[in-house]
């Protein structure tokens, strides 16, 4: 172990030449990590552990996104001083892109589907109909009725 | 054109010792990283678009169309199998690293040629996924969830397979040439493309294939 540190340390001393490579430890920490982040999610699923599925989807995306910061440290060597803190920045500014559009597209495709799609009318959406028709005039069929109980 | 003309300038300014020259040195001394910056602006833009294929899939991964859902077309040890291999990719192409950082020229090409043969694997597996989907009917063109499916896994599919490419390309140049400059910073753009890929593929298998096999 100590004798595959020493080009590690080495190559740190001529300087900014070149990019942080990490060292042999690192990579294995980064992989062991990795395996049981990776291996976790899938025993989840497979072995059916959790009865519902927003729970385990949930667990199965905080895990993700913990195996995300293991790979983004350990193999693509991200930290705030390399390039001046350019890649960081553009990290950032790349995630900040990504929330918005992965959010929006899902929050107004949600609702678009909940509105609009006619095979979406399921029970739910026939109780809630009143309410968003609620100016439009009575159905022609009901009408009589409905008018006579309003009287 | 004009930077030709101007470069020369530039360093004659820059070899005359002078006290308020610390604009002009911060100026020499940033390309020398330019490209690893370069590739990394052009890796998040990738990401982008692998952002917007997710986002297709999270708004059609579940519309079946009264066709196969996830549960009934996922082989879940499969995709195991393919994680594993990418996963082992990624850290034999660390340690090809490790041993371009000691000059060791044919350990790096055995690393390389290792993390080659897994991403083949990888790719290998994913073709056979992809023509057993088709062939039993479940094809890009059979409903919003599949054709979603096919794109954003079959973009990621395309990724490695242009970095297998690239992969032999770089092997068959540092075969001939060397650790050179210039292919040690080819090497390490590949490094952060494969690693990249990795990273890609973490959300593929977590989001497409275990959080689409539940019910």
């Amino acid at each position: 172990m100590s004798e595959l540190h020493l080009p590690a340390e080495a190559h740190h001393e001529h300087g900014n030449l070149h990019a942080d490579h990490g060292s042999f430890k690192s990579y294995l920490t980064g992989f062991i990590l990795a395996v049981i982040l990776t291996a976790i999610p899938f025993a989840l699923v497979m072995g059916k552990v959790f009865d519902r599925s927003s729970t385990t989807g949930l667990i199965l995306l905080g895990f993700a996104a913990v195996q995300v910061v293991v790979h983004m440290v350990y193999f693509l060597h991200m930290n705030t001083r390399s390039e001046g803190g350019w890649t960081m920045l553009a990290l950032v500014f790349t995630l900040m892109l990504v929330i918005i559009m992965m959010s929006g597209s899902i929050w107004v495709m949600y609702h678009m589907n909940h509105n609009m799609m006619p095979g979406m009318m399921n029970e739910s959406t026939l109780e809630t109909r009143p309410e968003s028709m609620g100016t439009m005039p009575p159905l022609p069929a009901a009408s009589p009725e409905s008018t006579s109980e309003s009287k | 054109m004009n930077a030709l003309t101007f470069w020369p300038a530039m360093s004659e300014i820059l070899s005359t010792p002078s006290g308020d020259s610390t604009r002009f040195y911060v100026l020499e001394h940033h390309p020398e990283n330019g490209t690893l910056l370069g590739f990394w602006l052009y890796l998040m833009s990738d990401c982008l678009i692998f952002a917007c294929l997710f986002a297709a899939y999270a708004v059609l991964g579940r519309n079946y169309a009264g066709g196969p859902s996830g549960a009934e077309l996922f082989d879940l040890p499969l995709v195991a199998l393919n994680t594993a291999l990418l996963l082992l990719s990624s850290i034999t192409y660390g340690f090809a690293m490790l041993e371009m950082q000691r000059k060791q020229l044919n350990r790096t090409l055995i690393w390389l040629a290792i993390t080659g043969l897994l991403g083949a694997c990888f790719i290998g597996l994913e073709l056979f996924e992809f023509v057993h989907l088709i062939h039993e009917g479940a094809g890009p063109q059979r409903s919003g969830f599949l054709t979603s499916f096919f794109s954003l896994v079959g973009t990621h599919g395309l990724h490695v397979s242009f970095g297998i490419v690239w992969l032999i390309t770089l092997m068959v140049q540092i075969r001939r040439h060397g650790f050179t400059t210039d292919n040690t910073r080819r090497l390490m753009c590949l490094s952060m493309f494969w690693h990249f890929l990795d990273v890609v593929w973490i959300g593929v298998f977590t989001f497409v294939y275990l959080m689409g096999v539940l019910p």
